[in-house]
């Protein structure tokens, strides 16, 4: 029995009219619903029946059929799909390279950090063993301790010839301890804490060394120069010493009664670079080049006397 | 109504065998572009929900015949997508020449949970942030550029309809 509406008019006294049947769109939407029920009921039943039937059953050999009938023209729709499908297939795998390159990228960064950490311990240790070296050698001073330590600060500016080092009182180091590599000299522990400690190079303003040349005897006092920060120059040489360019200096080591010098004798401070001297002048104008390059200090050992 | 039928099935046919030989390896995360759907949408967007129902049950039809997939699968999803978009129609674009984006939208993202549902129950499993993230949102940007030029092609096949006169209340 078909539903019956009534239609409500806004009107007084009109007659009411009742519709007869359904209108049009009521049953247009009735039978869309209606027919797509049925098509999920038959899809619905075809999956159960699918999933039920054995590989042999109806709806299987259905498929096959309707594969067979259609792989001709999938055969033909892949041949004509092949070139867009390659030309997508090089543009991912140009996505997939650039992807590829940025983690070959950062890998290879990776190692870069590796090999430097390696090259940085290599030329660590063959600096530690040429210290030891030296420590054990015959030229090193006798009647000290060697410490060594790992410059920890550097001047933070030219003006400022200090360097801070990550050995202190705990260590056994006092002020006024002299400060080497297996090169030569560097300086004068002029600051201590338990674990750091204050070196002032050998070419800041306030340092001078005693010192002699190696091959003549001639003895003077290796200073900071005048203009030159790194420069070095030997002053109170008498004019009447020989000293040639090439000729190394040393520390003096002197020793007068109860007073000695601050550094052992025989330690290499730098090679003569020139000679000059002015009938005005009292002594040589002797330049000296220093053995330590004081730039790039790394490891230094403290001169600690045993018997303190 | 026969010839668009005619039309519509064979226009399912080829769309079923470039999705299966060439959409299918378009491949963007795990994401690809379904032609079948995109146009069953359209097809009825234009014609409603009837013609859209059938269509898109034929559509799965073929489509689960031409990839020898559970027989019956496609088609649920493909009727339903079919019906709701032939309803979205009747109210809103059966005569625009743009498709509705949202239908293509809400078509792609109801067709892709329907069929994780579905595959779910009947045994095969995907991760939820896989399926939203690589399969869901890849493929709703590839059907939406896809909609303009299918949309194109349906309304060149299928001569959009005139849009019905409204039923007016009766004279008073």
């Amino acid at each position: 029995m078909p539903r019956q509406r009534t239609a409500r008019l806004p009107v007084l006294d009109a007659p009411a009219r009742r519709t007869e049947g359904l209108s049009p769109r009521t049953t247009r939407a009735l039978r869309a619903r209606l027919v797509a029920a049925v098509l999920v009921l038959v899809s619905l039943a075809l999956i159960t029946v699918y999933f039920r039937e054995s590989e042999d059953g109806t709806l299987h050999g259905a498929q096959r059929i309707g594969l067979s009938v259609a792989m001709p023209f999938e055969v033909a729709g892949e041949r004509i799909a092949r070139p867009f499908r390659d030309a997508w297939g090089w543009a991912s795998d140009l996505v997939g390279a650039k992807d590829d390159n940025e983690k070959l990228r950062a890998e290879v960064d990776n190692l870069r950090q590796q090999v430097i950490q390696s090259q940085t311990a290599v030329s660590e240790n063959e600096r530690l063993r040429a210290e030891l070296k030296f420590i054990d050698g015959p030229s090193f001073p006798s009647g000290f301790e060697g410490v060594t330590t790992r410059v920890v600060g550097r001047p933070p500016s030219a003006y400022s010839q200090e360097i801070l080092i990550a050995a202190g009182s705990s260590s056994g180091i006092e002020r006024n301890d002299p400060v080497v590599t297996k090169d030569g000299l560097v300086g004068l522990v002029t600051d201590v804490t338990s674990n750091g400690a204050q070196v002032t190079l050998l070419t800041d303003q306030s340092s001078a060394v005693s010192a002699v040349v190696l091959e003549s005897g001639a003895a003077g006092i290796v200073r900071h120069g005048p203009s030159d920060t790194s420069a070095l120059i030997l002053d109170r040489v008498s004019k009447d010493e020989l000293v040639e360019q090439g000729d190394l200096v040393i520390t003096a080591g002197w020793r007068s009664g109860k007073l000695e010098s601050l550094y052992p004798r025989g330690i290499p401070v730098g090679t003569v670079k020139s000679v000059g001297q002015q009938d005005v002048d009292l002594y040589k104008r002797i330049q000296v080049a220093p053995l330590v390059n004081f730039d790039s200090l790394a490891e230094v050992i403290v001169l600690v006397p045993k018997n303190r | 109504m026969i010839a668009d039928a005619i039309k519509a099935g064979a226009l399912m046919v080829v769309a079923a065998l470039v999705q299966v030989s060439l959409a299918s390896t378009i491949e963007v995360a795990e994401g690809h572009p379904d032609v079948v759907l995109v146009l069953v949408i359209g097809i009825a967007l234009l014609r409603g929900p009837v013609f859209g129902a059938v269509v898109g049950f034929w559509a799965g039809l073929v489509l689960d015949v031409v990839s020898l997939e559970t027989l019956g699968l496609t088609s649920l999803l493909l009727t339903l997508v079919g019906y709701f978009a032939g309803r979205l129609g009747d109210v809103t674009t059966k005569s625009s020449a743009h498709p509705s984006l949202v239908a293509v939208a809400l078509g792609t993202i109801g067709f892709g949970l329907g069929s994780a549902v579905l595959h779910f129950m009947l045994g095969s499993t995907i991760s939820a942030a896989e399926f939203f993230v690589g399969v869901l949102l890849p493929s709703l940007a590839l059907n939406l550029l896809l909609a303009y030029p299918l949309y194109g092609l349906c309304r060149r096949i299928f001569q959009p309809e005139p849009r019905e006169r409204r039923e007016v209340s009766p004279a008073v």
